[in-house]
């Protein structure tokens, strides 16, 4: 056995089935080892679309997701991909080859610092220099990458390691002394956050992408104290969207309930979230009554922007069963009779008196699938559309890039999701734009048969720079418009083998819709919409949340409205 | 908020990029550092990072857990949270010009309890251990006379009870829950 096959063997110890990657000279040794290798290799065409497709197969299904690219620019195509899954917090593991040892440090053909690039976006990262510690090495990177909070783990083997003669024992010892991440929550912490769950008038449970691991226990929690929820982008599926005690999603295109619920409350219980920037609008404005309850895996995450009364650390799955066992049912009457009132005010609204809009497009999308599918999402209005009209019920089938925000991701994010959950209908809410960023996956989709279904809704523009420049540029549209260079998309489908529509009213929308995904096969469908549409509400950047401007989602601002 | 000087040490194991790791983590999250200085200890394997930084309380805080959560990192004690010494060892090399400022420059030494550690013809070398208050002032004594180079070693410091041994345990309350280990 030598080095490659080493890292092969490894990657099935841990349990891994399946690799995104694509090949190259410095990390041939493990591709050609992959021919003798159960573990199946999906061959992207672009390493990016391997990291993210890695990231959502995590995501999916909460195995850690593995990809491999070559040295240099191999590995630095992986660069946004393990940024987007180490802000999302994303259990992935990366093999990248490298230059021989010898070479190391010459600026050798093909060679970068891969763990000099990726030290500010990985978890952890390894430079392999002795055969003798793959084994060791592989098994703390699949360790750190899916304990803890999750995050990925880049391994750089330089090809004369993956050459080298290797015969060494797989059962090795993880030595990280320094690296013992707290999972159960101390228990006078979490006594202190029921007393203050229990003071409170006007409470509410706002969970984020930490709690994709803990749906059962959020949901034994709201259910035995009737607590609001609130579902950051992060958090959607985690609990359903769809429930009656479910507010939606706060932040700069949240609902005007669960903002006015932040603004209001009295208590938040925070769970496996990180009061990113874009849910809490400007920190001296957010839930300035509001004691927070912060129950997060990370201590760093604690007191970093919004100050935590009550800090509990550990993982959910400890301490949210813990802190349900000392609550009983909360007297939350006057709070939901207020919560309720918003509610029924503002219902998600769109207009239907003009052409085709994204809106109802993901409408339709989430009527006919019932939201029992997975749902992965590219960046930009469709995005926060989507967040609003197309949450999913069930815990890891919301995918997007959240912290990130990286355009690309969505197509990517489908193929990995569809191998890490087969026979589930995956649909890809993608626009103009940020299609085309990995466009060339179309390939992948094909060549594996996946049942998605890439709905990209066209606006023709980059729609949320222009929605921007709209408001806050004084209408000054620079650089945003798609349109008169937009390939046709259907064709471009059909010409990966993939079927492909171009839709442009809504009566062909409502007809197509079902009928694709009944098929069960790629397609892409083409809605092309209103250009000039926005997402509201919306927090201005800099704004409080209790500042949002509510736009179309206004009662009676317009007829043809429709809720 | 309180604006302190906080003096840190790290212990790290000994891997290739450690320091780039804190290093990095430092430029990347705005933490001005003051003074630096990293050795090996009497465990095998381990080093000794010892930094100053100025900041509030809170950042000094956060700063904390962010070094918890490098792999590599062991622990990390923010000595300003007990007593502790401290020391900084400086070399300094001095001009003499005439036998007159030898002379004084001796009888300062003494004062300072500072080493001459090496003796030209126009210049004297000194060593100076102590807190920088005492480092400063001898190179305050030592301006007149015409400072020709000078390197100080940063601060290094331990705590000086045996006990306290920085981050560890599990979460009480919102300063333990800092140091309990990262995910
Ligand atoms: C890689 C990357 N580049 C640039 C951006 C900035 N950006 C955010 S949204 C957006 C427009 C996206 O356009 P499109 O995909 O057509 O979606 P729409 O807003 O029109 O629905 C841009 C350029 C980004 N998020 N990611
Ligand atoms: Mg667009």
């Amino acid at each position: 056995m030598n080095g490659a096959a080493a890292v092969l063997k490894a990657l099935e110890r841990q349990g891994v089935t399946t690799v995104f990657g694509y090949p190259g000279g410095a990390i041939m040794p493990i591709y050609d080892a992959l021919y003798d290798s159960p573990i199946q290799h999906v061959l992207v065409r672009h390493e990016q679309a391997g990291a993210h497709a890695a990231d959502a197969y995590y995501r999916a299904s909460g195995r850690v997701g593995v990809c491999f690219a070559t040295s240099g620019p191999g590995a630095t195509n992986l660069v946004t991909g393990l940024a987007t899954a180490y802000m999302d917090s994303s259990a992935v593991v990366a093999v990248t080859g490298n230059v021989p040892l010898s070479l190391i440090g010459t600026d050798a053909f093909q060679e970068a610092d891969v763990t000099g690039v990726t030290l500010p976006v990985t978890k952890h990262n390894y430079l392999v220099k002795d055969v003798r510690d793959l084994p060791r090495v592989l098994a703390e990177a699949f360790h750190i990458a899916r304990s803890g909070r999750p995050g990925p783990v880049l391994v750089d083997v330089p090809k004369d390691v993956q050459q080298a003669a290797f015969e060494g024992d797989f059962d090795v010892e993880i030595d990280l002394p320094g690296y013992r991440p707290t999972v159960v929550g101390n228990a006078r912490q979490i006594r202190r956050a029921a007393e203050a769950i229990e003071a409170a008038e006007r409470p509410v449970l706002m969970v984020g992408g930490g709690a994709q691991v803990a749906a059962d226990e959020v949901e034994a929690f709201t259910r035995l104290t009737g607590i609001p929820v609130i579902t950051t982008l992060m958090g959607i599926g985690a609990y359903p969207g769809g429930a009656a005690q479910s507010l939606g999603m706060p932040g700069m295109h949240g609902t005007v309930t669960a903002n006015r619920a932040v603004s209001h409350c009295d208590l938040i219980v925070g769970a496996g979230l990180r009061f990113d920037d874009r849910v809490t609008g400007k920190l001296s404005r957010f839930a300035p009554n509001a004691t927070i309850v912060h129950i997060d895996i990370d201590p760093a995450e604690i007191s970093k922007l919004v100050k935590a009364h009550v800090p509990v650390v550990g993982d959910l799955r400890d301490v949210l069963p813990r802190l349900t066992e000392l609550l009983g049912p909360l007297e939350l009457g006057d709070w939901w009779k207020q919560l309720d009132a918003w509610k029924a005010s503002y219902p998600e609204r769109y207009k239907t008196d003009k052409p085709l809009v994204s809106q109802e497009v993901i409408a339709l999308l989430a009527k006919e699938t019932g939201g029992d599918c997975i749902v992965t999402t590219e960046v930009g209005q469709h995005q926060m559309f989507a967040a609003r009209l197309f949450p999913t019920n069930r815990p890891r089938t919301w995918i997007s890039s959240g912290g990130l925000g990286t355009m690309g991701f969505g197509l990517p994010a489908a193929i990995g999701a569809a191998f890490a959950r087969p026979g589930e209908t995956v649909v890809c809410v993608a626009g103009d734009g940020s299609i085309q960023m990995n466009i060339q996956e179309l390939a992948t989709v094909y060549k594996h048969q996946l049942p998605i279904v890439i709905a990209i809704t066209n606006n023709g523009m980059l729609g949320m720079v222009r929605q921007w420049q709209e408001m806050f540029h004084a209408q000054r549209y620079s650089e945003v418009y798609l349109a008169d260079s937009n390939p046709d998309f259907a064709k471009l489908a059909e010409a990966y083998g993939i079927d492909g529509y171009n839709v442009f009213d809504r009566e062909t929308a409502a007809r197509l819709v079902p009928e694709v995904l009944a098929r069960k096969k790629p397609a892409l469908i083409n809605f092309v919409v209103y250009e000039s549409e926005k997402v509201f509400p919306m927090v201005p950047a800099g704004a409080g949340v209790d500042e949002m401007i509510i736009g179309d989602q206004e009662a009676d601002e317009a007829e043809g409205v429709s809720a | 908020m309180s604006v302190r000087r906080h003096v840190m040490s790290v212990t790290v194991r000994d891997q290739p990029g450690v320091l780039v790791r804190i290093a990095a983590l430092f430029a990347r999250r705005g933490y001005n550092i003051e003074s630096l200085s990293v050795a090996q200890t009497h465990e095998p394997g381990m080093s000794r990072t010892t930094f100053v930084v100025t900041g509030e309380d809170a950042h000094v805080e956060q700063m904390q857990k962010q070094l918890q959560k490098l792999i590599d990192v062991i622990k990390v004690i923010d000595h300003s949270e007990g007593p502790y010494v401290d020391r900084e060892l400086m070399l300094i090399k001095v001009a003499v010009r005439n036998p007159d400022d030898r002379v004084e420059m001796r009888q300062i030494a003494q004062d300072f309890r500072a080493r001459i550690i090496d003796v030209a013809r126009n210049a004297l070398v000194f060593e100076v251990t102590g807190d920088e208050a005492k480092t400063d002032a001898f190179i305050e004594q030592m301006r007149n006379f015409g400072v020709l180079d000078l390197i100080r070693t940063g601060r290094v410091a331990l705590p000086r009870t045996a006990s306290r041994n920085g981050t560890s345990g599990a979460a009480a309350d919102d300063r333990t829950a800092s140091r309990s280990r990262v995910a």
